[in-house]
């Protein structure tokens, strides 16, 4: 493309668990890449625009100025187009792992989907989102089982994907009135476990702040 | 000898007909069980516990759910014409498009079909709008996936054999070929495809189908649009 910029752009949000996903891959693989953080609330960029015309959202990751969007989409990107950078976080000759990894990483957009309905509705259809993120963590919790992560002994492509969601339980927990501790207990301990990690650490924001985020949208969308 | 290979499936249901094309463009022989969706079966239940829908491929004794899924792993664990391009950026191309029609496309299409009056307004314009952009992806090619059948022309298969039995059971008129001429001619191409005709569904099946079901149909998206 001509005049387009080399390398890796990521077009990203602070606080968006789904851009996160893309900056805890580019991190564990140590590709170096350009960070941009977007106007969201505000006016979207051209450049924004341009790149993600049919969504208009944020991850979009540019690479030599061609744009991939969605942030799963991104995460199978980084592995295919940088075959040499490691670790890899898809299993390499085993087409069933690999599928289960896809699935349940596609299964993780609960976490968010439902959580997000937790904050913003009231009575009946928030007490049903409450059942729905208790059974996608019962869940998810059941998938890793003893395992240290999702991926086995390696952090892999479905912690990737799921960890961003860590910082925004204490919200759900507060609006669902249940503890992560109390029903996943395993899930508990690999998010603790996966804190740890550098990628995962350095990308994070504290659950204050994530909760803060939570009140700014609420007044954005006029929910009391 | 290889494993056998089983779809848990429905024949009205698009997302069961993708992992037939899948595997019929490899040339994998499997066995279609067809679920009853009003009484779902032990095997379903225990092969799908997260959703409990169809489609569920059983390859041997490995169970794998949702389709687009189902459509990669079939690809990557099968010799054959490749399903998902070589390139990266073309395999990202097809896999941010098949999430297109999954989480923008199919939604407002049906309920597009199955709604009436003001609510349908809304959504028939949303679905041009998506129509459009599927048109474009086209771009003069014979298939979303170039002169044969790739990932997105297995995603986008609702557009095929499933609208001309949507538009004449609701008698909605959306794909028409004024404003869509290259998606007509795609699913004039899909279905007279020979690498595809095997696993075509059987139309007057279909519109039995959606007629039998249309009451409750139309029930499901008034009560989804007043929400």
């Amino acid at each position: 493309m001509a005049g387009a910029k080399k390398g890796l752009v990521l077009l990203d949000f602070w606080v968006s668990p789904f851009g996160q996903r893309c900056r805890i891959a580019l991190a564990e693989k140590g590709i170096p890449y350009e960070y941009s953080e977007q106007e969201l609330l505000g006016a979207k960029s051209d450049l924004l625009l341009r790149s993600n015309p049919v969504h208009k959202k944020i991850p979009v990751l540019l690479h030599d100025g061609r744009p991939v969007c969605e942030s799963l989409v991104i995460l199978n990107y980084l592995e295919e187009a940088f075959p040499d950078a490691s670790p890899k976080l898809l299993p390499a000759d085993d087409a069933y792992a690999r599928a289960q990894a896809r699935f349940w990483a596609a299964y993780s957009d609960k976490v968010y989907e439902v959580g997000t309905r937790l904050w913003k509705l009231k009575g009946e259809p928030q007490a049903q989102a409450r059942a729905e993120i208790v059974q996608v963590l019962r869940n998810l919790d059941g998938e890793l089982g003893e395992r240290s992560f999702f991926g086995g002994e390696a952090f892999g492509f479905v912690d990737v994907a799921l960890v961003p969601f860590v910082p925004w339980l204490p919200s759900y927990e507060r609006y669902g009135e249940f503890s992560v501790e109390g029903i996943a207990p395993r899930l508990a301990a690999w998010a603790r476990r996966c804190a740890e990690r550098d990628s995962v650490a350095k990308s994070f924001h504290p659950p204050e702040k994530v909760d803060e985020f939570i009140n700014l949208l609420k007044k954005t969308y006029g929910i009391e | 000898m290889s494993p056998p290979v089983k779809i848990i499936g429905h024949y009205a249901s698009p997302y069961s007909h993708r992992v037939e094309m899948a595997l019929q463009l490899k040339g994998v022989p499997y066995e279609l069980i067809q679920e009853d969706l009003s009484n779902k079966s032990e095997l379903l239940l225990a092969k799908n516990p997260v959703h409990k829908k169809v489609p569920v491929l059983l390859h041997g004794d490995l169970a794998i759910c949702e389709s687009l899924v189902i459509v990669e792993y079939i690809d990557e664990a099968f010799d054959g014409p490749s399903i998902l391009p070589a390139d990266p950026y073309d395999r990202a191309m097809a896999r941010f498009w098949t999430n297109f029609i999954d989480t923008k496309f199919s939604q407002p299409i049906w309920l597009a079909y199955w709604s009436e009056g003001e609510a349908q307004k809304a959504v028939v314009k949303e679905t041009k709008e998506n129509l459009a952009l599927l048109e474009a992806q086209l771009n003069g090619k014979r298939f979303f996936g170039g002169d044969t059948p790739g990932y997105l022309d297995i995603a986008a298969c609702m557009l095929g054999p499933w609208i001309g039995v949507l538009e004449e059971v609701t008698g909605v008129t959306l794909v028409n070929g004024n404003e869509f001429p290259a998606l007509c001619q795609w699913a004039k191409e899909y279905s007279s495809s020979e690498a595809l005709e095997p696993c075509h569904p059987d139309r007057d099946r279909l519109v039995a189908y959606f007629t039998e079901n249309k009451e409750k149909y139309k029930m499901m998206a008034k009560t989804m649009l007043q929400q």
